[in-house]
């Protein structure tokens, strides 16, 4: 097993977390969602809160995907993908292989 | 107006370091009646009520605050991201289990230079091998390993030894960022101010450093922005995303804001006496510059005003006398000649490489309910602080 902050596209086999820096808050005064780390903010939406507690690095995207299948309606595919890939290139998130 | 994201909370300029780079305020005397506790403890609530999600705190050195733990516990619990920014001097076993019991989330450790004696020399302290037990300890303790370093002319040729050690202190980050002339950096800038030469060194040493550790280890630099074409985006603007509130409870829309504020003679907007909500919302002094209104020209019909926001006040203040002007750091400026001779006077080949730097001073702490011994307290040695700017 190999950590690494690049995302490989077209994996959802990977399994990602957010970085050790990293940390969800809701934030009650905005009403809104919010990753944080010393340089960065980064608000989110309802939805990619519930992605993010489900990285846990034991999770993979797909079965990430999956599981938000069944509680949503509308889960495009490569959504968990590029929302993970995005923050791996944020470096709010690392993902393992394998 | 937008709410508050982050707050910077000086908690004392009491510092083991006399870094000259430091942009603390050359009064420091003045920060002396600083903020107890339970009025600390408020100001973070107020802040997590505003809609703050980062508390950061500095200095000075915070660690000289025999209540940091429950500084730190207390912001925690109201669900604000901490982030201790030190000289890890003062960082002991027992202070650092403590902090990370209290929930203390990132740790951003300063450096100075990879080589003892020089890293000591500018720190006008014995520090260097305390600095590198207290990364150890970062790291043992789980936090992931921030390294800021701020870059000057005595110490960026230093650049890839700086870079490999971070690397043998497994950082997980590293900011090197060139000085901002604000406090006493702003009194040392003619000796801090890099070369045309040193700074494309320095560029090539990170660019291969990139390259050969991918994504093993992020790393941020930062320029003199006195070699930039358009000044930095200051803040984000005036009073927008952030603000800082100093020892003594006065707050800031910025953390070089100190002259600034005394040069506009505008009352201070202190949270001992005002609400953190009415400091963001009313104080004369967070609406100065806010917006655009301001602005004179070039920026006004600037199209790039949306970008740099008119650059930084503080900078237009201590190089024009004037904060409302321009940043002579934009090549538009009218004033732009003070960045321009500056630059050439770090270039010419005549001066000699390195001069004295003025070491920042040292301050004692007031402990306010001893005041009868102020005087003995002030002459008592205590240390000193780097306080980056973020660019």
């Amino acid at each position: 097993m190999r950590l690494t902050r690049a995302m490989e596209s077209s994996d959802e086999a990977v399994r990602p977390r957010l970085a050790p820096h990293v940390r969800m808050v809701y934030n009650a005064a905005r009403g809104e969602y919010a990753l944080l780390s010393p340089e960065l903010v980064l608000v989110i939406n309802a939805t990619g809160a519930a992605i993010v507690e489900l990285c846990d690095a034991q999770r993979t995207v797909a079965e990430i995907s999956a599981e938000l299948r069944s509680r949503y309606d509308q889960v495009a595919d490569g959504d968990v993908q590029r929302f993970v890939a995005d923050l791996v290139t944020k470096h709010g998130m690392e993902i393992e292989h394998g | 107006m937008d709410k508050p994201y982050g707050l910077l909370a000086e908690l004392t300029y009491s510092c083991p370091l006399q870094c000259a780079y430091c942009s603390n305020p050359l009064q420091l005397d003045d920060y002396r009646d600083e903020l107890s506790t339970e009025e600390w403890q408020r100001v973070f609530a107020e802040a997590a009520d505003l809609g703050v999600l980062q508390l950061h705190l500095s200095g000075g050195e915070p660690l000289q605050r025999r209540d940091i733990v429950d500084l730190v516990q207390s912001a925690n619990q109201l669900g604000l991201y901490t982030n201790l920014i030190t000289s890890g001097l003062g960082l002991s076993t027992r202070r650092a289990e403590q902090l990370r019991n209290a929930g203390l989330d990132h740790v951003q450790l300063s450096i100075q230079a990879d080589d003892q004696a020089l890293s000591d020399q500018i720190a006008v302290t014995t520090s260097f091998e305390r600095k590198q037990v207290a990364a150890r300890l970062i790291k043992q303790l789980g936090w992931p390993l921030t390294l800021n370093v701020v870059l000057h002319r005595q110490n960026i040729d230093r650049i890839g030894g700086m870079l490999d050690m971070a690397v043998a202190m497994e950082a997980d980050r590293i900011e090197l960022a060139n000085t901002q002339y604000a406090g006493w950096a702003g009194l040392n800038q003619a000796e801090l101010l890099p070369t045309r030469d040193q700074l494309e060194r320095a560029e090539a040493v990170v660019r291969a450093a990139r390259e050969r550790l991918g994504n093993r280890m992020e790393i941020i630099y930062v320029i003199p922005d006195y070699y930039s074409k358009y000044p930095k985006p200051c803040m984000d603007g005036w009073a927008s995303r952030q603000f800082t509130v100093v020892p003594n409870g006065e707050a800031l829309p910025c953390p070089a804001a100190h002259e600034v504020a005394r040069g506009l003679d505008l009352p201070p907007a202190s949270v001992r006496e005002h609400s953190l909500e009415w400091i963001w919302e009313k104080a004369p002094l967070f609406q100065q510059f806010r917006g655009d209104a301001w602005m004179p020209d070039p920026c006004r019909s600037c199209e790039r005003k949306e970008i740099d926001f008119g650059g930084c006040r503080c900078q237009a203040f201590a190089l024009t006398g004037d904060a409302a002007r321009t940043d002579p750091v934009c090549h538009l400026s009218p004033d732009h000649g003070l960045v321009e001779a500056a630059v050439a006077a770090a270039n010419d080949p005549m001066r000699p490489q390195h001069g004295p730097l003025i070491p920042r001073q040292q301050v004692g702490r007031t402990k306010r309910t001893t005041t009868s011994t102020q005087g003995r307290t002030a002459r008592t040695p205590v240390p000193l602080s780097p306080t980056i700017l973020k660019g």
